[in-house]
């Protein structure tokens, strides 16, 4: 396992996105504008990948999944009920963000995530038990991420939760956040994600900072 | 361009707000596919959806029945959901309603739905999501392909067949089978690969953000050597048309509410926004709600973007008046095309 403490993303650090759906090649754009190497992997090889890659997230290359998980930081954008098909091993010593939802209204019901008290992104961590599985992503539209992304500058601008037990991991985040266009928000640990999962308050929502951070706070106060 | 509506049936609403029966809302989207005909209008897709608000689960049946009434418009579902139905039967059903049209009118849009209704409805595992979509997709196109009756295909999600006759044959040669997608980039690689034409449901976020889609969608068809002439897009989304856009907005709206409000209770959305609504309901957003004029010239400036040859409309959610309906298929027709080609002309 690498060593976490006091990491910040290099400038031209490299982000591996898995998934090519509309949630990863969004993120996988943010990546690219703001600087970062991106490496996007499916189940598939990446030379099926390539046009896709190259007309829809120009700039990012087509790797093969165990090349995207050897990035400074890994995105899972995959639809959840392939999780299991996640290369454990690869990703292991890794900082992983779930971008992922349990949404049975929309997806189904998924056995794993079914008859568990469980956040899904918790499911997810117990499946990578050597990686450092951090929630953010879940709670803002694939069509709104980049019309909502702004620079830092500009103020009070839409802000992300990040949750997660790895507190070093969670700073990697939160500079990845701010620098592709968002505000970040630690909503706590791993199991705190349920506040910004479908159906709640903040899913259903577009916050700053200190909305987010009020709302974060007054759940916390109900529990 | 062709110009079209398209609906999954709209269970009409009481004055206590109380749902109506299902069995008129499907005699009212049978009215409103005649008077699409009458009207002149291009397409109109059906289905396929079941639920209580939105019960046109069966767009063959229903095609079936509009090609004898109809006389020139193009029917097609929108979209038959593959995954959960018997792509033979699919066929054969809208097989016979293109003999029935008299040839020619018929077309089948293959898509997986945007809901998971159906899986629990006839019987499917929702884990076999991917293969079940893939085989049946395939086992479509082999009967659409095949040069006489009698088909043989096999595969893990249904019995194979082994030289069984597939009938009746289309009066036309083939079907026009489309594939429908959200916006996924996988699927409109694979649509090109296929040399399908292509049908995107655009339900958010700024339509010309699609392009990149429609290029990827060209590229995969080129680089898979189909000809670039058959590689067509259409455009499905929201809308409605009124005299002017006060009215239309003013129409449209409070169906919106009452299905963002519905399917809030279901997907634990909250409470609908009218601010969100606005701002998808004028240019640049999703929603095509508005006067001839502005509906004309923002189907136009998405052509600039996407290259489509169909734009056709959902108007009819959350208990839309039916004479608002009958009214904004009659202005598509024959307010809204005229414009629009006059712009491309133009261009």
């Amino acid at each position: 396992m690498n060593t976490l403490e006091g990491a910040r993303l290099a400038p031209q650090a490299t982000i591996g996105i898995l998934g090519a759906g509309r949630v990863g090649t969004a993120i996988a754009r943010l990546a690219l504008a703001a600087g970062y190497r991106v490496k996007l992997a499916t189940s598939k090889p990446a030379e099926e990948n390539s046009l896709i890659i190259e007309i829809v997230t120009p700039g990012a290359e087509a790797v093969d999944a165990s090349e995207a998980a050897a990035a400074d930081l890994v995105i899972v954008a995959i639809p959840l009920h392939k999780f299991k098909d996640l290369d454990s091993h690869a990703l292991s010593g890794k900082i992983v963000v779930d971008a992922m939802n349990y949404w049975s209204a929309t997806d189904g019901e998924i056995p794993d995530f079914v008859n568990t008290a469980l956040t899904s992104s918790e499911v997810v961590a117990a499946f990578l038990s050597a990686s450092h599985v951090l929630k953010s992503f879940n709670h803002i539209g694939y069509h709104e991420m980049e019309p909502d992304a702004l620079p830092a500058a500009t103020g009070e601008r839409r802000a992300l939760a990040i949750a997660g037990d790895n507190s070093a991991a969670k700073t990697v985040l939160r500079g990845f956040i701010e620098h592709i266009g968002f505000d970040a928000v630690d909503a706590g640990d791993l199991a705190a994600g349920r506040h910004f999962e479908p159906g709640s308050e903040i899913f259903n929502g577009r916050f700053n900072a200190s909305e987010l951070n009020g709302l974060l706070h007054a759940v916390r106060l109900s529990n | 361009m062709d110009i079209g509506a398209y609906s999954f049936g709209d269970t009409q609403r009481n004055p206590d707000g109380s749902l109506g029966s299902t069995a008129q809302a499907i005699s009212n989207l049978f009215e409103a596919i005649k008077h699409a005909d009458a009207s002149g209008l291009d397409y109109f897709g059906i289905g396929e959806h079941h639920t209580t608000t939105m019960p046109a689960s069966s767009p063959g049946a229903l095609i079936s029945a509009a090609a004898a009434a109809t006389k020139h418009i193009t029917l097609g579902s929108a979209a038959s959901i593959i995954s959960t139905d018997d792509p033979v039967r699919i066929y054969q059903q809208f097989a016979t309603a293109d003999i029935i049209s008299g040839g020619g009118r018929v077309e089948i849009t293959a898509g997986r739905g945007s809901s998971v209704e159906t899986f629990p409805l006839f019987g499917f595992d929702l884990q076999d999501y991917d293969e079940l979509y893939e085989q049946k997709l395939d086992l479509l196109m082999s009967i659409n392909d095949s040069a006489s009756e009698n088909i043989t295909w096999s595969g893990t999600t249904r019995p194979a067949l082994a030289h069984l006759a597939v009938v009746p044959r289309p009066a036309q040669n083939k079907l026009p089978i489309w594939l429908a997608t959200g916006g996924n980039a996988a699927s409109s690689a694979r649509a090109g690969r296929l040399g399908l034409p292509v049908s995107y449901g655009i339900i958010g976020g700024a339509p010309h953000r699609f392009a990149p889609l429609a290029e990827l969608y060209r590229k995969s068809g080129a680089a898979a050597g189909h000809a670039l002439q058959t590689l067509k897009v259409s455009v499905a989304a929201l809308g409605l048309v009124a005299p002017s856009t006060k009215e239309a907005v003013e129409r449209f709206y409070p169906g919106w509410y009452n299905l963002n409000i519905e399917m809030g209770r279901l997907r634990g959305w909250p409470k609908p926004d009218k601010r969100a609504f606005d701002a998808q309901a004028a240019a640049p957003g999703a929603y095509y709600v508005g006067s001839p004029d502005e509906i004309a010239e923002r189907i136009v400036h998405l052509h600039g973007y996407l290259g489509h040859m169909r734009h056709f409309l959902q108007s009819d959610i959350g208990g839309l008046p039916q004479e608002h309906f009958l009214e904004s298929i009659t202005l598509l027709a024959t307010e809204v095309k005229p414009r629009v080609e006059r712009l491309l002309a133009q261009k």
